[in-house]
């Protein structure tokens, strides 16, 4: 009886943190229309969440797109394929690794911190203060760390295949002996502008703003203590993380499933 | 961090994050080597396309100068209809040229490959080729090779 009684509980619990998300999302929402004057706030919060993510995302883009390279490489080989390896590299990268490790990357890096930065001010009723002095935290707060978590996920992700592309070709070409015009053709052949480049780019805005939107909602909704804050923050980096990669298959089965 | 400063990072972040977009495209993709917005449709009916799909490529003399666009089968006589989008650049095709859908090496992907013919009028779009050739189906040779060998045991 009480098992049942708890399990309702739980789904009463999640039912009204969901509205409770989508209710702060609108909030959000129609505060980064406001926040849009006050270009600065963006700025700051578009370095704090992208530029000072790049290091981790290059330094990782490197070395999948080297492994990548080798992996395939000695797959391929067998086959009398290694031609190939530009397509493979490119492919992976385009379609799946880039958006889904940059997102994952990206809710360890910036959304960690965005949780921990929120959360850590209402704890210390900052938020409240704010609200006292008739500012509206959503629109000074959470919307500027919103929209930037939103414009800086795509680039990521792009700069995260294009040196994991990178990688591949410096090890495919410069280790093992793929030829350097094979290895580009063979991408240019097989990878569509619109299928492939487009439809990455399309996960990846999906991903910056679900990862964005977790983050910046359990930051706010986080029990005001250091407990709270520290939970909160795992929950940020476990859901993004399930969110992304249950999302990943839902887009992929829509955009690259034939008829 | 001063503001000066702070709008040259979120600059170069943004312009870093545009350059891996376009090189993405440029490079990686095939934005480059194909227009296709620029293109005429002809089409061709075969017996038989194999595992010809869409978007394989359509060559001339080894050249690639389109790709297919569409198959699709005639309901008058069950045939394959396939639509063909070839450049602009190649608009002087003799009427009479013949289409093959053909294998690149024992075991690759299959293509169309165009033969140019002698007319001195050229195909436009919509028209359609007359002359084609089917797709060899292994399977159908193995068994015909297997069937001839056992009539000439015979």
């Amino acid at each position: 009886m009480t098992s049942i009684r708890l399990l309702g509980r739980w789904v009463i619990n999640s039912v009204l943190r969901l509205g409770r998300a989508t209710m702060f999302l609108t909030a959000t929402l129609v505060g980064v229309f406001w926040i849009l004057r006050r270009f600065q706030l963006i700025l700051q919060q578009v370095f704090a969440v992208g530029v000072l993510t790049v290091l981790i995302i290059a330094v990782s883009g490197l070395f999948v797109g080297m492994v990548l390279g080798l992996q395939g490489y000695n797959t391929l080989v067998d086959f009398g394929a290694e031609s190939s390896l530009g397509l493979v590299v490119a492919l992976s990268l385009t379609r799946e690794l880039g958006p889904v490790l940059t997102a994952l990357l990206f809710a360890g890096r910036a959304g960690s911190a965005l949780t921990a930065e929120i959360g850590l001010m209402k704890a210390t009723s900052q938020l409240a203060g704010m609200e006292m002095m008739a500012v509206d935290p959503i629109e000074r707060v959470m919307a500027p760390r919103f929209l930037a978590g939103f414009i800086a996920m795509p680039l990521l992700a792009a700069m995260f295949t294009a040196i994991g592309v990178l990688g591949g070709y410096l090890i495919g070409v410069g280790m093992l002996s793929v030829d350097s015009g094979v290895y580009w053709t063979s991408m240019q052949e097989g990878v569509d502008v619109y299928d492939d480049i487009l439809n990455g780019v399309i996960k990846s805005v999906v991903f910056g703003f679900v990862v964005t939107w977790i983050a910046v909602f359990e930051g706010y909704d986080a029990a005001p203590t250091s407990e709270g804050v520290s939970r909160a923050t795992t929950r940020t980096v476990v859901i993004a993380s399930l969110a992304v990669l249950g999302l990943d298959f839902i887009l992929t089965s829509l955009m690259f499933s034939e008829i | 961090m001063s503001r000066n400063a702070l709008e040259l990072w979120v600059g170069l972040f943004v312009v870093a994050g545009l350059a891996a977009l376009a090189m993405l495209a440029l490079r990686v993709g095939n934005l480059s080597t194909v227009n296709v917005t620029d293109a005429y449709k002809v089409t061709a009916s075969f017996q038989n396309v194999g595992g010809l799909h869409v978007k394989a490529p359509v060559t001339m003399a080894g050249v690639k100068i389109g790709r297919v666009s569409n198959i699709q089968i005639d309901r008058e006589d069950y045939s394959a209809i396939v639509e063909l989008s070839i450049d602009r650049r190649f608009n002087n095709l003799p009427t009479d040229t013949s289409a093959a859908v053909l294998t690149s090496g024992l075991l690759g992907a299959q293509y169309v490959g165009l033969e140019p013919g002698g007319e001195d009028t050229h195909l436009k779009q919509g028209d359609r080729i007359e002359i084609t050739q089917s797709a060899v189906v292994l399977e159908q040779l193995i068994g015909q090779m297997l069937f001839s060998k056992a009539q000439g045991d015979r």
